[in-house]
């Protein structure tokens, strides 16, 4: 009984030293630029991919609020002057956020 | 007034309030606190019209009940100091001799009532953690 | 198989101690492959701690009584659906659980992240380590799961008949889920903190997860509260016990963060109280675990062994210490982008929310320890009742409901008085008549009951003109039906009418709350059979004693061995209301010492309530047979002395005849308690709203929206 108990433990602990050590041997292979996915390392443009969502992300809440803002309106919670002067800036700040997105390059996607 | 103004001014109020209901909190507490006692500190400070806390281990032998009043002594853990106590209301399903219990009591002359739905019995001893290799035998 | 369980355990910790160094050495050289070893080192820990609980769990299946924890907990006669919930009835037990649950949650969550914010996940990966690594700890040094013992007993104790319900295979791991959940948001906020790298992606991944803490913590503590009243014989479901307190407390703090998260998202306001917020709930669910697993406070939940204690006292005072270093030392971060426009908005109600939120949680906080505050300030230990809690917390759940109606009628930023007045009426004139109702019904002197009947009024009508003026809308510009523009209003603003149906079963809630405490009838009666007494405007008859002796190779039901009880017959005003059966069921005590009859019976008893519910009221009985009546005593004195333990069972018939042929004079508790299902009925909807509200929506609903609205921001500014 022992001796099963002892080969199961060995068993699992080499499975979990594989899983735990991949992406270090991965890395470590020589040739291995970049992989995509989870162990991707660092791609050189990380920091302008991690501005985009984050600008991204900023965008879904502005389209979030402008359709708020419009919900609160017609729910009459908003008076039509008021909700026309906060219909436009809001506006205006999505587009800036949407220039910002643009300027980072590449076609902006839909969505 | 401006807005920065009336910022601080709300600033102001608001942290004034919480200063307040936080201290209405805290002095209450200190007053509507019931002291948690063993017996034998019971029998020295009890004073008749306060209630006070008591935890100890029910006495073997002592539970009577008549009618819709329990009756049983509250021993110290390690001691032999009881008090008697009589009881109206809710009693746990754990309730036994043996069993640590706490109650609300207050002093009526020489005996102590207990407080109404005040008694709670402790889980048993078993939950507590068994030093490994030892035999468990509740 | 214990060796494997306690190798488990062994090697849990190196992969804890792994993945901590090697996500920090990742993230601080820049080196992702082993923020990704680190990442996966979690992976690794839900796989170790799946085995190590598969061997507790057929170790307690398989009666494997070489195991301390099934030897002290289950025995053969204990039903196998109990055995399987007796792993978590033990403190050993119940770390392996936490730790489980944490480890599975964690590897979700970092799963779900792997592809986004590198740094702070790798931070959020080594304190999620750690917290797997405390209790990994505790359980090789402290309170071992696999301890065995030799030579192994040939029967165990069996599992507390007390838990013996079917909410015991539920509440627990509902409830740990919960606090584990927790500690995710905690590491996000804590890593994110670290990492300097607080913008809006952060606040998505962390809203998630607050919200699945938030639904399962609440969920198990609604379960934790109806398992009180309809299984444990006192007939309450809240007794400000400190352990109820400790999960309450995250969960308020968690309610609080999800409301300013979306002051955040939408004004970059209030971040220091979001991070606060998320770190403070992190470190009350520890704080929760601590109170129940230390046996600090007196409570009737107080599990667990004071060795436990000092551990967890350096735990939380590493969390909370840390916490502060790092909110003051980021605050420069911490800025708001914005001000409060005006008090008369919905960020104000927000704040004012979160400050009522966070008000009651120190309210709770105060009282639940306050033991261990007046121990140390003047050297006697004191306690604060449920009455000086009631005090406090009914004041500002009055409040809170009030509040919940009034923001969804106000709008964002600043609203107009003008608007505001005309928007109110509706709701106000719903209070109203509510109010106008309860007076002529004569309950003006119950001043709690009726301001939060009248509070709730108004948040039904404020909710419901949300509704009915959101579909007239959506009518006015979809042309729908209005059953389909409801539907469609809901599902293209989920958060909004989630959110709103939230509110709505939190009012249902508390109105079941405060009927049910302020108009509920409470009595102790002796009946004997035949007998019948009033209770209010209720009467109740003992029709007959019942009784039943449980075989003892039977595994049905709870194993009780045999069961005493009496059917009740309750009319009011000459109709009949119910029938309820109370039983008060007994155990085996497994001392053969008592006697062998006395062993038999001499274990825990518990009570078997009888309850009729219904929408409007509940009627509940438990009943307390006199086992110790001089008839039934008799046969057990006489059973003990002549019969051997394996013939004891005949005298326990005896028992049951002799109790049905001539039933004592019984005690009984019997309760009548309005509106109390509306408690679990509010409690669902308060959960179906937070399901719609954080339902994510298709992704393809999802970029046509956000096209569409692209396209008229556009056209928006060549407009203005």
């Amino acid at each position: 009984m022992a001796v099963v108990i002892v080969i199961c433990s060995l068993l699992l602990a080499a499975l979990v030293v594989m899983l735990i050590s991949a992406p270090l041997r991965a890395a470590s292979r020589p040739g291995s630029a970049a992989p995509a996915g989870e162990d991707g390392a660092r791609a050189p443009d990380t920091a302008s991919a991690e501005r985009r969502a984050e600008l991204e992300a900023a965008r879904e809440a502005k389209y979030r609020e402008i359709r708020d803002a419009e919900l609160d309106y017609r729910t009459g919670k908003l008076t039509s002057t008021d909700y026309g002067v906060l219909d436009a800036q809001l506006r205006s700040e999505a587009l800036t956020i949407l220039d910002e997105i643009e300027a980072l390059g590449g076609a902006v996607p839909e969505g | 007034m401006n807005p920065a103004r009336k910022r601080t001014v709300r600033l102001v109020v608001a942290l004034s309030a919480a200063v307040l209901l936080a201290s209405a909190l805290i002095y209450t507490s200190f007053s509507a606190a019931s002291p948690a006692l063993t017996p034998s500190q019971l029998l020295h400070v009890a004073q008749p019209g306060r209630s006070y806390i008591v935890t100890g281990t029910v006495a073997a032998g002592s539970v009577h009940r008549a009618g819709s009043v329990l009756t049983f002594d509250v021993r110290d853990r390690a001691g032999a100091t009881a008090v008697p106590v009589a009881y109206t209301g809710t009693v746990p399903d754990p309730f036994r001799e043996g069993r640590e219990i706490v109650v609300t009591v207050e002093k009526h002359g020489s005996s102590y009532v207990g407080e109404r739905n005040s008694l709670i019995t402790k889980c048993p001893s078993k939950y507590k953690t068994a030093p490994a290799g030892e035999n468990q035998n509740a | 198989m214990a060796g494997l369980g306690y190798a488990c355990l062994l090697l849990a910790l190196a992969v804890c101690a792994y993945g901590i160094g090697a996500s920090l050495y990742g993230v601080r050289r820049n080196r992702p492959e082993y923020c990704a070893s680190g990442r996966r080192s979690i992976y690794a820990l839900a796989v170790i701690l799946t085995v190590a609980m598969g061997v507790l769990e057929v170790a307690f299946l398989s009666n494997d009584f070489a195991f301390n924890t099934v030897a002290a907990t289950s025995s053969r006669t204990t039903p196998t659906f109990y055995r399987a919930a007796a792993v978590w009835s033990s403190q050993e037990g119940s770390l392996l659980l936490w730790a489980w649950l944490l480890s599975l949650w964690s590897s979700l969550a970092l799963f779900l992240t792997r592809k986004r914010m590198r740094d702070v996940a790798a931070y959020a990966t080594a304190i999620l380590l750690g917290f797997g690594g405390f209790f990994v700890s505790l359980m090789i040094f402290y309170a071992n799961p696999f301890a065995t013992s030799s030579p192994a007993p040939a029967e165990g104790v069996g599992l507390d008949p007390l838990l013996r319900f079917p909410t015991m295979m539920i509440h627990p791991p509902m409830l740990y889920s919960g606090y584990t959940l927790c500690t995710i948001p905690f590491a996000f906020g804590m890593g994110a903190l670290i990492a300097r790298r607080l913008e809006a992606d952060w606040l998505k991944v962390i809203r998630r997860f607050a919200f699945a803490a938030w639904l399962f913590l609440g969920m198990g503590i609604l379960l934790g509260a109806r398992w009180s009243y309809s299984e444990l014989g006192w007939g309450g479901y809240w007794g400000w016990d400190a352990v109820e307190n400790a999960s309450l407390m995250p969960w308020l703090t968690g309610t609080a963060f999800l409301h300013s998260l979306m002051i955040q998202e939408k004004r970059g306001m209030l971040k220091v109280w979001n991070v606060s917020l998320v770190l403070a709930t992190g470190t009350l669910a520890i704080m929760g675990t601590f109170l129940v697993r230390s046996g600090v406070l007196n409570s009737i939940h107080a599990f667990g062994g004071a060795t436990l204690g000092v551990p967890f006292v350096c735990l939380i005072a590493v969390l909370i210490g840390g916490s502060i270093y790092t909110v003051v030392s980021r605050r420069e971060l911490l800025r708001s982008e914005n001000r409060l426009d005006s008090l008369l908005s919905r960020e104000s109600i927000f704040l004012a929310n979160n400050l009522v939120l966070v008000g009651l949680c120190f309210v709770i906080f105060w009282g639940t320890y306050f033991p261990l505050i007046s121990a140390a300030l003047t050297g006697q230990e004191a306690s604060v009742g449920p009455p000086w809690f009631d005090r406090y917390t009914v004041p500002l759940a009055l409040i809170l409901v009030l509040l919940s109606g009034i923001g969804p009628v106000i709008s964002w930023r600043r609203a107009s008085l003008a608007n505001a007045r005309r928007n109110f009426m509706a709701p106000l004139a719903c209070a109203a008549a509510t109010l106008i109702v309860l007076l002529a019904a004569g309950v003006a002197h119950k001043t709690f009951a009726i301001t939060m009947f009248c509070c709730a009024a108004f948040v039904f009508g404020s909710v419901g003109q949300e509704f009915v003026r959101g579909t007239r809308a959506r009518r006015a510009m979809a042309g729908e039906a209005p059953a389909r523009a409801l539907l469609a209003l809901v599902r293209r603003n989920r958060r909004r009418y989630g959110g709103y149906i939230v509110h709505l079963g939190i009012a249902v809630l508390f109105v079941g709350v405060a009927a049910s405490s302020s108009f509920q009838h409470a009595s102790e009666l002796q009946l004997g059979p035949g007998q019948s007494t009033k209770v209010g405007a209720y009467r109740i008859r003992y029709v007959e004693p019942t009784a039943s002796v449980t075989p003892k190779n039977d595994r049905a039901h709870t194993g009780s061995t045999l069961s005493l009880g009496a059917v009740l017959d309750v009319t009011k005003n000459g109709r009949h209301v119910a029938t309820l059966r109370p039983s008060e069921g007994f155990y085996a005590s497994g001392n053969p010492a008592e006697g062998s009859v006395s062993s038999l019976i001499g274990g825990q008893a518990v009570s078997h309530i009888g309850m009729d519910g219904g929408i409007t009221r509940d009627v509940w009985s438990a009943i307390a047979p006199n086992i110790e009546a001089p008839g039934l005593k008799r046969i057990v004195t006489a059973g003990n002395a002549t019969l051997p333990p394996e013939e004891a069972g005949i005298a326990l018939v005896y028992l049951a005849r002799a109790y049905l042929r001539r039933p004592p004079p019984t005690q009984f508790h019997f309760l009548v308690s309005p509106l109390v299902m509306w408690i679990w009925l509010g409690g669902l909807i308060v959960f179906g709203g937070g399901l719609i509200a954080a339902w994510p929506a298709p992704s393809a609903v999802r970029s046509r929206v956000a096209a569409r609205s692209r396209a008229r921001a556009l056209r928006g500014l060549a407009r203005a």
